[in-house]
């Protein structure tokens, strides 16, 4: 058979590499183009009336989480948490905020006395937050430096390693 | 005890077939017919040994015997016995017993209708096909074990997912794998026509028959799904462009390609090498399909995948394109034929440039699929490729292909001549343009409507002539009636007129989906009880929201007035179904179907209290023609597909009758 | 049959295909356009510069289809946007730039994505190209071979064919 003629077989062969290299990807991991950009403003009511905001943060380092009272299990893992790294590291500087997204407000309240958040936390009318920090599902946890710029962005629940790791990142830059 | 026993049968069935495979080879090649036979008794002691697999998975399931696994995940004790019956292939590894055991089906249905006749090409044909099992009883026994035992076996199953609980989950898997089994009929000949060096058009004329109707049950699956997705999932539309769907349409593209060129070879003797392809790409591109499905690298609402099944998978599908391709390639210059054709005008070039349209099609759709997965591999980057992708370019194609469908039935074989052109097109399109024409003049201005309408038209046309010329030449010539003479000539010429019918359903289906998308109205609006919201003709008035407890899953629906010029119509109650393990709930559409159009409503949000509902309503124009398109592709198929000697007593009948 | 009657014949089949083809036509037609009319507005404009995001949350659905709650979120986002004048390509960018190119259900003509936009039609401009030569070949080997028929004859014998058979 000559060379020509094993083309034909041998065409198939880049498909198949191509298709198992599919193994490696995961469909649902989608990157974010807000990472090292400049984190979106916004201005929310928090559930004891006062304004949350970005802009007025400028020096010191944000970490913002995105959570739900319908969001188990992964919300309900990583909300002592955050109320443990938010009471460590408060007094060094560190601002924690929570928003919550398309929930209802009585059920909100109760995940907040649940896990005793002392951190300030707002709804998300509209979800226009969510939908400006490119959110698509929940728990979703921005660390963002004392410039403003979004660091880093994890989806899903927050492990305790991650986030010393991130935080002490945070602290320590500019 | 099930559990053990189950596997214990599939372990033995994967023996089984794999002697079978090497008695059938070695007989064939030593030409013993004592091994032959005995590899066909194995064929039916396969098909015992899986039987008894699937009966043994249907008794844990019936009888809800959750110390099986399986059981467990894909059904509840307060389920119905049907939807306990179909959860076998709810999920992955009762799918691929059920593909298992069609496969040992239809092994032995091919063993038990040829074995008279073909023996040269049998026995490797069989082989093929005992490998094609095979591979499924390897990934049962040793990956994804349907009969897997679950210890402490718990008080109550998980269930199948409460969409899947429904009429349709009975007929859609069923179709569909039918069709996608169906076809490794003709790749295993095709194969073994290769293998042999018998490369006439024998493999052809034995698998004509599975082809198409493997074809039918494809089709109808795929309508099947549309129509089910449309009425139950709640967005109003039949087909995404999903991974999984695209994997289905694939095949069948092909196979509708290979239907066609056959034509070419079955009287010119040309093409061997095309349709050889074809026939294996249809083979290929349904295993692609169940690769993607449950290998989970492109994300998909259809998509089932546990961990090594996929890498198994890919590694057949690479076995299978290295097998044939090499084998395409070993015979080729075997296969080269004297191309010889009379003219570039004539069905032969139309059939081509058919094949071109189809496959063109095909690969379009499988370059839209994966190049997210290129892309990523090559830029890094992640991207999307849907629907408006998909429609931009395939519609241009598709029209392009409609147009041939009034073509090609009716152009000469060989050499048309200007007056053969002129008798069988003129006037099919002389009604084109007239009635584009006076569509324009009533209002349509879309060019792709008036451009689907002119096409649409002119098969139509085409079709419709061809019937009532032949009929009145029939009643001229034999006397009887219009209705007799119509039956008789379906009935003698069926793969002639059951191949128009086909291609009408196909024209009906695209002008359906054209109109219900070009002309799709839609608008969402927040109610409170007592307001309305306009669409097109209709009003829409919210007259209360309700909530109710439904033996499975709590029920909210709002209940509907609408209102077509003034006067109250029709009371809908779209509404959402909470099921405890889910942690979205279920959209429940309430729609009135009609002939010319679909008012289609959902509710989309609600107020715990009652006081406001989201509701979004659809028209949608002309959309019963797909399914009613569906349905004639059906009808036609049986009319092309039915055997010879009855339809003689049919005709002899009918006469009778009349006479 | 004379001529007479065969012409009469083929009037009143031309009449009736025309009838039957015209009828069932219309019966398809005539509920559809009636909506062709209306002209675009903001609920459309909103409808289509939806239908070309992707509904994160879902797979495969667009924002316009999805009936998910963020998609009707985004929805209304897009909504407003147009109101406030915003261009289809403006409100496009906004959400790539939050999301990434994902978020685009048909990828952008620029780049390496020209491929998906050019390879069909350039496939397909091949096999149509290859089937002209290949059946061009065979047609000159066809005819090479053959002694010449007398044309008129041929004509003839085909006609007369033709009535026999009754088409």
């Amino acid at each position: 058979m000559t060379w020509k003629k094993l083309l034909i077989p041998l065409a198939s062969v880049p498909v198949i590499l191509l298709l198992a290299y599919g193994f490696w990807t995961d469909p649902k991991a989608i990157p974010s183009p807000l990472i090292q950009k400049a984190a979106p403003d916004f201005r929310l009511a928090d559930f004891e009336g006062k304004e949350l905001s970005l802009a007025g943060l400028k020096g010191t380092p944000v970490v913002l989480n995105f959570w739900a009272s319908w969001c188990y299990p992964a919300c309900y893992e990583e909300a002592p948490l955050l109320e443990s790294t938010w009471r460590k590291y408060k007094e060094q500087g560190l601002i924690m905020l929570g928003v919550d997204i398309q929930d209802k407000e009585p059920d909100a309240r109760e995940f907040i006395k649940r896990f005793s958040f002392t951190f300030p936390n707002g709804p998300d009318p509209g979800s226009k937050v969510s939908i400006d920090y490119g959110v698509y599902g929940v728990p979703e946890t921005f660390f963002i430096d004392r410039q403003g710029r979004i660091a880093y962005k994890h989806v899903g629940a927050l492990s305790p390693v991650l986030v010393e790791e991130q935080v002490q990142a945070l602290l320590k830059g500019r | 005890m099930i559990s053990t026993l189950g596997h214990f049968v599939l372990f033995l069935g994967l023996g089984v077939s794999l002697y079978a495979m090497a008695a059938a080879v070695y007989g064939a090649r030593a030409g013993r017919e004592d091994w032959l036979a005995s590899s066909r008794n194995a064929v039916l002691a396969l098909l015992c040994l899986i039987t008894a697999a699937l009966f043994l998975l249907e008794y844990a399931l019936i009888t809800s015997d959750f110390s099986v696994l399986y059981v467990a995940n894909n059904s509840t004790r307060g389920s119905l016995t049907r939807y306990k019956i179909a959860g076998l292939w709810g999920s992955l590894e009762g799918s691929l017993l059920l593909w298992a055991w069609l496969q040992a089906l239809f092994s032995a249905l091919v063993v038990a209708h040829h074995s008279d006749r073909h023996r040269s090409v049998l026995p490797y044909a069989q082989a093929v096909l005992l490998g094609i099992t095979a591979f499924f009883l390897l990934v049962m026994t040793f990956a994804v074990n349907p009969f897997a035992a679950l210890v402490p076996a718990p008080l109550d199953g998980r269930g199948l997912n409460p969409l899947l609980e429904v009429t349709d989950m009975l007929v859609h898997p069923l179709l569909l794998y039918l069709g996608y089994v169906g076809f490794s009929v003709p790749f295993a000949f095709a194969m073994a026509a290769l293998i042999t060096g018998h490369l006439s058009e024998e493999w052809l004329k034995i698998t004509r028959h599975w082809t198409v109707v493997a074809w039918l049950f494809l089709t109808g699956g795929i309508f099947y799904g549309g129509w089910w997705s449309y009425r139950t999932l709640g967005w109003g539309g039949y087909w995404a462009w999903d991974p999984v769907e695209n994997a289905s349409f694939m095949p069948w593209l092909i196979a509708t390609a290979f239907i066609h060129s056959v034509m070419i070879q079955e009287r010119k003797r040309m093409l061997k090498v095309w349709n050889l392809l074809l026939v294996t790409l249809t083979f290929v591109l349904v295993i692609f399909g169940t690769f993607l499905t449950r290998s989970g690298i492109l994300g998909s609402v259809h998509a089932f995948s546990d961990g090594p099944v996929g890498v198994l998978f890919l590694g057949f599908l690479a076995l299978v394109l290295l097998f044939s391709l090499g084998l395409i390639a070993y015979r080729a210059d075997r296969l080269k034929s004297h191309g010889e054709m009379d003219s570039i005008v004539s069905r032969e070039s139309a059939f081509l440039l058919n094949n071109v349209l189809l496959v063109g099609i095909c690969f379009t759709v499988l370059l839209g699929t994966v190049f997210p997965l290129l892309t990523e591999a090559i830029r890094g980057a992640k991207i999307s490729v849907g629907t408006p992708y998909f429609n931009r370019v395939s519609v241009p194609l598709g029209l392009a292909l409609l147009l041939l469908m009034g073509i090609g039935p009716l152009i000469a074989w060989g050499r048309a001549s200007l007056n053969n052109l002129r008798r069988n097109f003129l006037a099919p399109a002389i009604v084109a343009v007239a009635g584009a024409a006076l569509l324009f003049a009533l209002g349509v201005r879309q060019a792709e409507a008036l451009l689907v309408f002119l096409c649409g038209f002119f098969v139509i046309g085409t079709i419709l002539f061809e019937f009532i010329m032949a009929t009145r030449t029939r009643v001229r010539t034999t006397g009887e009636s219009l209705l007799a003479a119509f039956a008789v000539l379906l009935l003698k010429s069926r793969r002639r007129y059951g191949g128009l019918i086909v291609h009408l359903g196909v024209v009906i289906a695209i002008i359906g989906i054209a109109m219900s998308s070009i002309y799709k109205v839609e608008r969402e609006a927040t109610l409170k009880p007592n307001e309305r919201m306009e669409i097109g003709p209709y009003a829409i008035e919210l007259k209360e929201l309700n909530a109710g407890e439904q033996p499975t899953h709590v029920l909210v629906w709002a209940t509907l007035t609408v209102f077509r010029d003034g006067k109250p119509l029709i009371e809908l109650r779209p509404g959402q179904r909470f099921y405890p393990n889910q942690q979205t709930p279920f959209a429940s559409v309430d729609a009135r179907y009609g002939w010319d159009e679909d008012l289609y409503t959902i509710l989309s949000t609600f107020e715990r209290d009652g006081s406001s509902a989201t509701i979004k309503a659809l028209i949608n124009p002309m959309i019963a023609w797909i399914w009613i398109g569906g349905c004639l592709i059906v009808l036609g198929v049986i009319v092309a597909v039915l055997p010879e000697r009855r339809l003689a007593l049919l005709a002899l009948r009918v006469k009778a009758q009349v006479a | 049959m004379n001529r007479h009657a065969r012409a009469r014949n083929r009037a009143g089949v031309w009449a009736t295909g025309f009838l039957a083809t015209g009828l069932l036509g219309l019966a398809c037609v005539l509920p559809g356009f009636a909506r062709a009319a209306a002209p675009a507005d903001l609920d459309d404009r909103v409808r289509e510069i939806a239908s070309e995001l992707r509904c994160v949350v879902c797979q495969n659905l667009s924002v316009a289809d999805s009936p998910s709650d963020l998609a009707k979120e985004m929805r209304n986002l897009v909504r407003e946007m147009v109101q406030q004048g915003k261009s289809p390509k403006e409100i496009q960018d906004y959400f790539v730039s939050r999301y990434g190119e994902f978020v685009l259900l048909s990828p952008p003509k620029r780049g390496f994505n020209l491929l998906v936009w050019v390879l069909p039609f350039l496939a397909i401009g091949l096999g149509a190209g290859v089937i002209y030569l290949v059946v061009r070949r065979w047609t000159e080997s066809s005819v090479a071979g053959r002694p010449p028929v007398d044309p008129a004859y041929a004509e003839r014998v085909r006609r007369e064919l033709e009535e026999r058979e009754g088409r």
